[in-house]
């Protein structure tokens, strides 16, 4: 049985569309702040996007620390692969490395916009391995 | 004369109210992202420029105008022509925001030029990019689109501009960035690599969600189209290529990364990648040179992944966290 995975993925649904080629079990963070609070109960991989450069300041989706603000729900973070786009240079997936070194788990993969056939793969693989 | 098209009708832009809350967060990306080539000191370079060669400073003039030239399109036709097509005010306000950025990128290639090279220097690489078919083709072929009628095709074809074509040019200063030659260029070149992603991301997604108003006829038809454009732009852009790479042995190189970019161009727009991964494998140097985050140890699942640590805790400023 693979972990299964939390996520986060705003309106253009670049991480909801990889998320869903994995083919593991899957929850999605709520988008909008009058949503119910997300409760998990089992181990999973967090899968974090970073929209964009900038400063760093922000990198991290506000629904995302929410949901890890919840010590139930920090305690079962095993690990966190992180989406964006190299072309953010210092702060491609920089989300993901701030999640990791806030939690202590490690940062298992990066891939860009929803991934290419070959991120699947390997993502779905290493989820096993676990 | 064709007529010129502008809104009809405008409302005073409420940003109280959003409909898209990609249009405000977009907004606050792009503008928070704002700076001028002022800002980076590029007359630390003169020393690395003139160790090049006479072969690499031509290049390097050339590749700028080039540059220039798909900027100035992008500021003062591209960005503009979707204003039409907006869907909402805040959409229209960030493409104001996309083409006054691509004016800023036009302007600073400028800036490399007059603190590296000399006036005579300067008029014959802007010479040799007015001459250039395959340069000139590569304007006309996206032009004639913007000044077409169909909204979606138009923005393909700006995102294929913003995600693709910029990039035969961009390589060749990851190239130097990699051996530590013109740095300071290249920091200045990263920054609108990252305006760029922004601009295609955007527009990628506007195209997207103009896609779910049409039938399946149409949206077939748009996918062909997409296709079949950047087959023809691809075709021009190795040919662009060769003119310019062939002298120092690079065009191999850049036809790589310019099926890594073209796959993703293509991913802006809600499709698969068209070119093969191992077709797509761009040199781990010049990955790294646009993101120092981009090698191979940091893929846990593989062997390569064994020289991974855990990194030390990164400074944050967001506020709210609890823990």
């Amino acid at each position: 049985m693979p972990l299964g995975v939390v996520y986060f993925s705003s309106v253009s649904g670049n991480t909801h569309r990889f998320v869903g080629e994995l083919d593991v079990p899957a929850q999605r963070i709520p988008l909008r702040a009058r949503d119910e609070h997300l409760s998990v109960t089992e181990p999973y991989v967090l899968v974090v996007p970073t929209y964009g450069g900038g400063s760093g300041a922000g990198a991290v989706p506000k629904q995302v620390i929410r949901f890890l603000n919840d010590p139930a729900n920090r305690a079962l973070v095993r690990g966190v692969i992180g989406a964006g786009n190299t072309n953010f240079g210092a702060h491609y997936a920089v989300a993901g490395d701030i999640v990791a070194a806030k939690c202590r788990v490690p940062h298992l993969y990066r891939f860009e916009l929803f991934g290419t056939p070959e991120d699947v793969r390997r993502v779905r693989d290493g989820l096993d391995t676990l | 004369m064709e007529k010129l098209k502008l809104i009809d009708r405008v409302n005073a832009i409420n940003w109280n109210r959003v409909p898209d809350e990609k249009d405000l967060e977009v907004w606050n990306r792009l503008t928070s992202n704002f700076w001028l080539p002022e800002k980076v000191p590029l007359s630390n370079d003169v020393q690395s420029w003139a160790r090049l060669s006479d072969a690499e400073r031509t290049l390097t003039m050339r590749v700028f105008t080039g540059l220039t030239l798909l900027d100035t399109i992008q500021g003062t036709v591209g960005a503009v022509s979707l204003i039409p097509d907006a869907l909402t005010p805040h959409e229209e306000a960030v493409y104001t925001n996309i083409a006054f950025m691509e004016s800023v990128h036009a302007r600073s290639y400028s800036s490399i030029f007059s603190t590296l090279a000399s006036t005579q220097a300067i008029d014959e690489a802007f010479t040799w990019s007015e001459e250039n078919e395959a340069l000139q083709r590569k304007a006309s072929i996206v032009l004639e689109y913007y000044h077409g009628d169909d909204p979606l095709k138009r923005k393909v074809a700006s995102t294929l501009l913003e995600s693709f074509l910029f990039y035969s040019g961009f390589f060749l200063p990851m190239h130097f960035s990699s051996r530590a030659q013109l740095t300071n260029t290249a920091d200045l070149i990263r920054l609108i690599i990252r305006d760029e992603a922004v601009h295609g991301y955007y527009i990628g997604y506007k195209f997207q969600r103009g896609l779910e108003r049409v039938d399946q006829a149409k949206r077939d038809e748009i996918k062909d189209y997409t296709f079949d454009l950047l087959f023809e732009l691809y075709d021009n852009e190795c040919k662009y290529t060769a003119d310019l790479y062939d002298n120092v042995g690079l065009t191999e190189d850049v036809k790589t990364f310019l099926h890594y970019n073209a796959n993703k161009a293509l991913m802006n727009l809600g499709y698969e990648g068209m070119f093969p991964a191992d077709t797509a494998k761009v040199d781990p140097a010049i990955l790294s040179a646009l993101s120092p985050n981009a090698d191979e140890n940091h893929d846990f699942f593989s062997g390569s992944g064994s020289s991974y640590v855990i990194g030390k805790a990164v400074a944050t400023e967001d506020e709210d966290w609890e823990f």
